[in-house]
């Protein structure tokens, strides 16, 4: 084995043991499908925060039909109110399905073709199985067939390329199965009226975009050729400030995931205070007054004092990232220098957070408008993005400086 | 024996209802609500803004007569045993009219049947949101088929609503006894043969909260006013 084997190298992190022998050569159509695929997630992700933050989740109640109909033939004076939402949000899933189907068997190459088969058949005998054994889960028996027919279909096509780094086909893997968790997910959440699915559903589509911006990377120019560029080592010490502040995003997005999927509209009506204080009163008596003045517009639910705490968790963990990224933009600046791009980088990581924070005060001023909390979501993803590959795109360079 | 008992229950129910008597009342607001909000949402959606051609409809949390006569308060008698007739009550109708749900307060009992139409021209789902009972979120079409519902365990402001058009909420308070009136847009309300003896009754507005009074009630009924106010 070469010098760059895992044998070898044990005890180094994975993006540095999954290297292959010999590199596999950058493949620009399969990083610009990659990049094509993780930009619709992120899309999609925005076309569900408009579900949510429009009340439109459960306004088509069966899955994966609509209205009875097949999904991608509702007539269309269907398409009105929340559906428009809703159904958009349910057909372009199924494009993402399709794309990253297609992604799995690109990176996968030809010796995809097996797994792939075995797969889409399974899961066409598990979605018989379903309906012989469990009508009652009849739409999830729909979605194991129309899902396995895809799959089968994609092994079907030959694909003569080899397959991408190990650690990309295994990214292609990730995406594959977390695409059609994701799928079986936002379906249940509606055909079983488990409204508390909406919170798994929205944390699973982030860590689906990052694995998707990750594949996209691994298959990029940069991380092919980056071993020709002379690029200034990234210290542990600011890595490990970068991925702890993204992952305390991500529990920010859990959190706020929690309380969209309240669906009780704004828990504090007020900002930067929090109903005219620091800290807000949550007795009863105060939670009762609380219900009585808002301005519920649209939205008819009185709030709990559960969901007011959870609203100041959420505020105070922004504080803790603002801070996190400003310490992080002003050590790469000392450590790297100005003109290095992970410098510039942390720069623009700042610039999104600012923009976030603004999202957030303005989601509250505007008493929870959907465009203004779509957004708000949107940003919040493109945070953690950021966070994940600065993190990667360090990490690799510390590992190119370690073989020379 | 079967026989004895059941004559026994039914003359029993007999006296009961013939001494029992009428708890009436009349609610009224005191002071000046907050304003109602114009449901402007119904504008993105051309089947229902077509039913709108000037003003919108607006929310109604508080409706309030010219003297102050406050509608939609739920009054029922608190802890009284479980006596629900529910399932040999008349049906309960829940129309969707305009694209909002009429009427928007009303309360059952456990067991009795809420009948919910569309009269519009347009989809819309009907989702129980409820705490106690479970979930249902059904599809009704324009000139669809009535839909039924029935809910086994009492809840306060069980809450009704449609997804399709997120503006539109109706409030069922289910109760496990017949013991219950909602008060009218002349702010009266009625709560019929009632057993003589102490209880506690209760007035609930959503938005204004609970108000609670001790009565007795006697052959020749009882009355209680409440007055509501807004701080």
């Amino acid at each position: 084995m070469g010098d760059r084997c895992g044998k070898q190298r044990s005890g180094r992190s994975f993006l540095y043991m999954k290297q292959p022998q010999r590199p596999a050569p950058y493949r620009p159509a399969l990083f610009w499908f990659a990049v094509v695929t993780s930009v619709m997630t992120f899309l999609l992700i925005g076309l569900g925060g408009l579900v949510t933050s429009s009340e439109a989740g459960m306004s088509v109640p069966d899955w994966p039909t609509s209205y009875g109909y097949n999904m991608f033939a509702l007539p269309i004076q269907y398409w009105q109110g929340g559906v428009v939402y809703e159904h958009t949000h349910r057909l372009l899933a199924s494009f993402l399905g399709v794309l990253v189907v297609v992604l799995t068997r690109w990176i996968g190459g030809a010796p995809s073709r097996v797994p792939l088969a075995v797969v889409g058949g399974l899961e066409i005998v598990a979605g018989a199985g379903i309906f012989l054994f469990f009508p009652h889960l009849k739409p999830v028996g729909h979605f194991f067939e129309g899902i396995g027919g895809v799959v089968l279909l994609a092994a079907a096509v030959w694909v003569r390329n080899a397959p991408g780094s190990p650690t990309l086909v295994w990214c292609g893997w990730g995406a594959f199965v977390l695409v059609q968790l994701q799928g079986l997910l936002g379906g249940l959440r509606v055909s079983l009226v488990l409204d508390w699915l909406g919170v798994p559903h929205g944390a699973l589509a982030q860590m689906f975009l990052v694995l998707t911006a990750v594949t996209a990377l691994l298959a990029s120019r940069w991380w092919h050729q980056s071993t020709i560029f002379r690029q200034a080592t990234v210290p542990r010490g600011l890595r490990h400030h970068v991925l702890g502040v993204t992952g305390l995003i991500f529990v920010q997005l859990l959190v706020a995931a929690t309380m969209r999927h309240q669906h009780a509209g704004l828990a504090i009506t007020d900002f930067p205070l929090a109903y005219g204080k620091v800290w807000p009163d949550t007795s009863p008596a105060a939670i009762a007054k609380y219900n009585a003045m808002r301005d519920l517009g649209t939205v008819g639910g009185p709030i709990t004092a559960f969901q007011v705490k959870l609203h100041m968790v959420h505020r105070l963990m922004a504080y803790a990232i603002l801070l996190g990224v400003v310490m992080a933009a002003v050590r790469a600046r000392k450590k790297l220098g100005v003109e290095d791009s992970l410098t510039r980088f942390a720069m623009v990581w700042l610039g999104i957070l600012l923009m976030q924070v603004f999202l957030g005060a303005e989601t509250i001023w505007q008493n929870k408008a959907a465009d203004v909390a779509t957004c708000h979501v949107m940003v919040g993803a493109l945070a953690l993005l950021a966070g994940t590959l600065w993190y990667l795109v360090a990490t690799r360079r510390a590992q190119l400086s370690k073989t020379g | 024996m079967k026989k004895f008992l059941a004559i026994l229950s039914l003359l029993a129910l007999v006296l009961q209802i013939g001494c029992a008597g009428d708890i009436t009342g009349v609610i009224t607001l005191k002071g000046t609500p907050p304003g109602e909000r114009e449901l402007t949402p119904i504008r993105d959606t051309a089947e229902c803004s077509a039913m709108y051609p000037g003003a919108l409809p607006k929310t109604k949390f508080y409706v309030v007569g010219a003297g102050g006569e406050l509608a939609d308060v739920i009054v029922y008698l608190k802890g009284v045993p479980s006596a629900s007739t529910g399932a040999s009550a008349a049906p309960v109708v829940l129309d969707q009219k305009g694209c909002l749900y009429t009427p928007q307060i009303l309360a059952v009992q456990t067991g009795q049947k809420v009948i919910v139409k569309n009269s519009d021209p347009c989809v819309h789902n009907v989702h129980t949101k409820p705490a106690a009972n479970p979930e249902v979120n059904q599809v009704q079409m324009s000139g669809g088929a009535d839909l039924t519902f029935t809910f086994d365990k009492p809840e306060p402001f069980l809450k009704f609503q449609c997804d399709v058009h997120p503006w539109m909420f109706a409030w069922v308070s289910v109760f496990d006894h017949p013991y219950f009136g909602v008060s009218g847009a002349d702010g009266k309300f009625t709560i019929k043969n009632v057993p003589p003896g102490k209880y506690t009754l209760e007035a609930a507005h959503r938005k204004l909260g609970v108000q609670s009074a001790e009565i007795e009630v006697k052959a020749e009924g009882a009355a209680q006013n409440f007055t509501f106010e807004v701080k």
